[in-house]
């Protein structure tokens, strides 16, 4: 009658000294439950996704059920940069500005197949993928993806914030780019990034 | 205060009504009464005029270019008083010269023109800007400049406008220019973060020469020392 057998015991070991304690875990969890609750997203709109990030935002999908109905037209004051859109390589050195330009804590969505990947635009001045420009937390596939989608990966990245340790560092790192050339990732994984795919293989880089 | 003239010509003039014209041939059809005027004006500069799909064609040979243009901007009986296009065509074709198209169009008389210029592969490609004719031709040419490599003699700040302004690869619209242009994209991403943003919209660019005296005092207070923003 739905009953099932009781599952094995096991063990579990815990070992107090390499854990935080409860005052920590709990103060994070209230810290995380705010910040995950009202992110001001930096709207970055160069295309057709800026649409579809509009139409969230508006009353259909109301992203104000999710603590954004904020719209932070400064960086300075946003906590989530969405880049919905094309980036081409005239906005790149601006998206890094905007990007160094707010303040920590942030996270960023990269919004549709364009700002993920370079999506069909595999040409000489498109980006492929803003992630060789900035740290990117959340990809939301499509072109442009529904609102559905895009709160799905505000959701997502929702349970990022609600998972961060405040005594975990690395998750409050400023990226630092290479003085000399203002990459923050190697130039070999730019370069593999960029390669062609799926239907593309065939195109080469020389004229012929 | 500027008064328009507007002369009702040809088979609209009875109505007062544009309309779409139908059944428009691809090759001949009425030719623009443009083209008679200029072969009978400048017959030794036009190469042939031809009608593809209603619309009038006339190739001009290139040196003659600024002088044939002016006089349909300037003559009472065209009138061409609007710029819509300047642009350029290469064929992939090796032996095919490269076309540099003006689209001009007449309010007064309903007329639209395209002029193009043929510019034999291997010579320099330079041609007269039309800027001192029609201000729009500013930014139009610059794009052609930035596409195709097209240098305008005579216009006054030719530079790059859609890609930046140290961009080294090319110019993308020409045949022999690879999809993903030339570089690697690790070198195309470092020369394109290796800009400096806020260096584009400089105040030099925002303080149009005409509204220099409208411009706030302490701004232009700013611009007499010299002063500039972003680099």
């Amino acid at each position: 009658m739905g009953l099932s057998a009781p599952g094995e015991h096991t063990t579990v070991s815990y070992v107090p000294e390499s854990q935080e304690g409860w005052v920590a875990t709990r103060l994070d969890f209230l810290v995380n439950w705010g910040r995950a609750n009202s992110l001001w997203p930096m709207p970055f709109g160069t295309a057709c996704c800026a649409i579809e990030f509009m139409a969230t935002a508006a009353s259909d999908f109301d992203l104000a059920r999710f603590g954004m109905e904020r719209m932070s037209f400064s960086p300075r004051q946003a906590d989530v940069l969405i880049c919905a859109g094309r980036v081409p390589f005239k906005l790149a050195p601006i998206i890094r500005r905007i990007w160094q330009q707010m303040p920590q804590p942030k996270w960023c969505i990269s919004m549709g197949a364009c700002a993920s990947t370079g999506g069909m635009f595999d040409n000489y001045a498109v980006v492929q993928g803003i992630d060789t420009i900035i740290p990117v937390d959340v990809f939301v596939p499509g072109c442009p993806p529904r609102p559905e989608g895009l709160i799905y990966g505000i959701r997502m990245l929702q349970e990022k914030v609600m998972n961060e340790r405040a005594a975990d560092t690395r998750t409050r790192d400023e990226m630092e780019p290479d003085p000399s050339s203002q990459l923050y990732i190697p130039p070999s994984v730019i370069d593999e990034l960029g390669e062609p795919f799926g239907n593309s293989v065939n195109q080469t880089r020389s004229a012929q | 205060m500027r008064t328009f003239e507007v002369v009702r010509t040809g088979l609209l003039a009875s109505t007062g009504h544009p309309a779409t014209q139908r059944d428009v041939p691809h090759r001949g059809g009425e030719a623009n009464p443009s083209a008679k005027a200029l072969q009978d004006k400048f017959g030794w500069a036009i190469e042939r005029s031809e009608v593809v799909w209603g619309e009038t064609v006339v190739f001009v040979e290139p040196a003659s270019v600024k002088q044939v243009i002016h006089w349909l901007h300037d003559d009472p009986s065209q009138r061409y008083d609007f710029l819509s296009d300047v642009t350029a065509v290469e064929y992939r074709d090796a032996e095919v010269p490269i076309e540099v198209v003006w689209h001009l169009r007449s309010l007064p008389y309903r007329r639209f023109l395209r002029i193009k210029s043929q510019i034999a592969k291997g010579q320099p490609l330079e041609i007269d800007s039309v800027y001192d004719i029609y201000r729009s031709a500013d930014w139009l040419e610059r794009e052609c400049y930035d596409m195709f490599g097209i240098r305008f003699r005579g216009h006054p700040d030719l530079r790059r406008i859609l890609m930046w302004e140290s961009y080294k690869e090319g110019f993308p619209l020409r045949k022999d220019f690879p999809l993903r242009g030339r570089f690697s994209r690790s070198e195309q991403l470092r020369q394109a973060l290796a800009q400096n943003p806020e260096a584009r919209y400089s105040m030099e660019e925002l303080s149009i020469a005409d509204a220099f005296a409208e411009l706030p005092e302490d701004m232009r207070r700013r611009l007499d020392k010299g002063e500039r923003t972003g680099e």
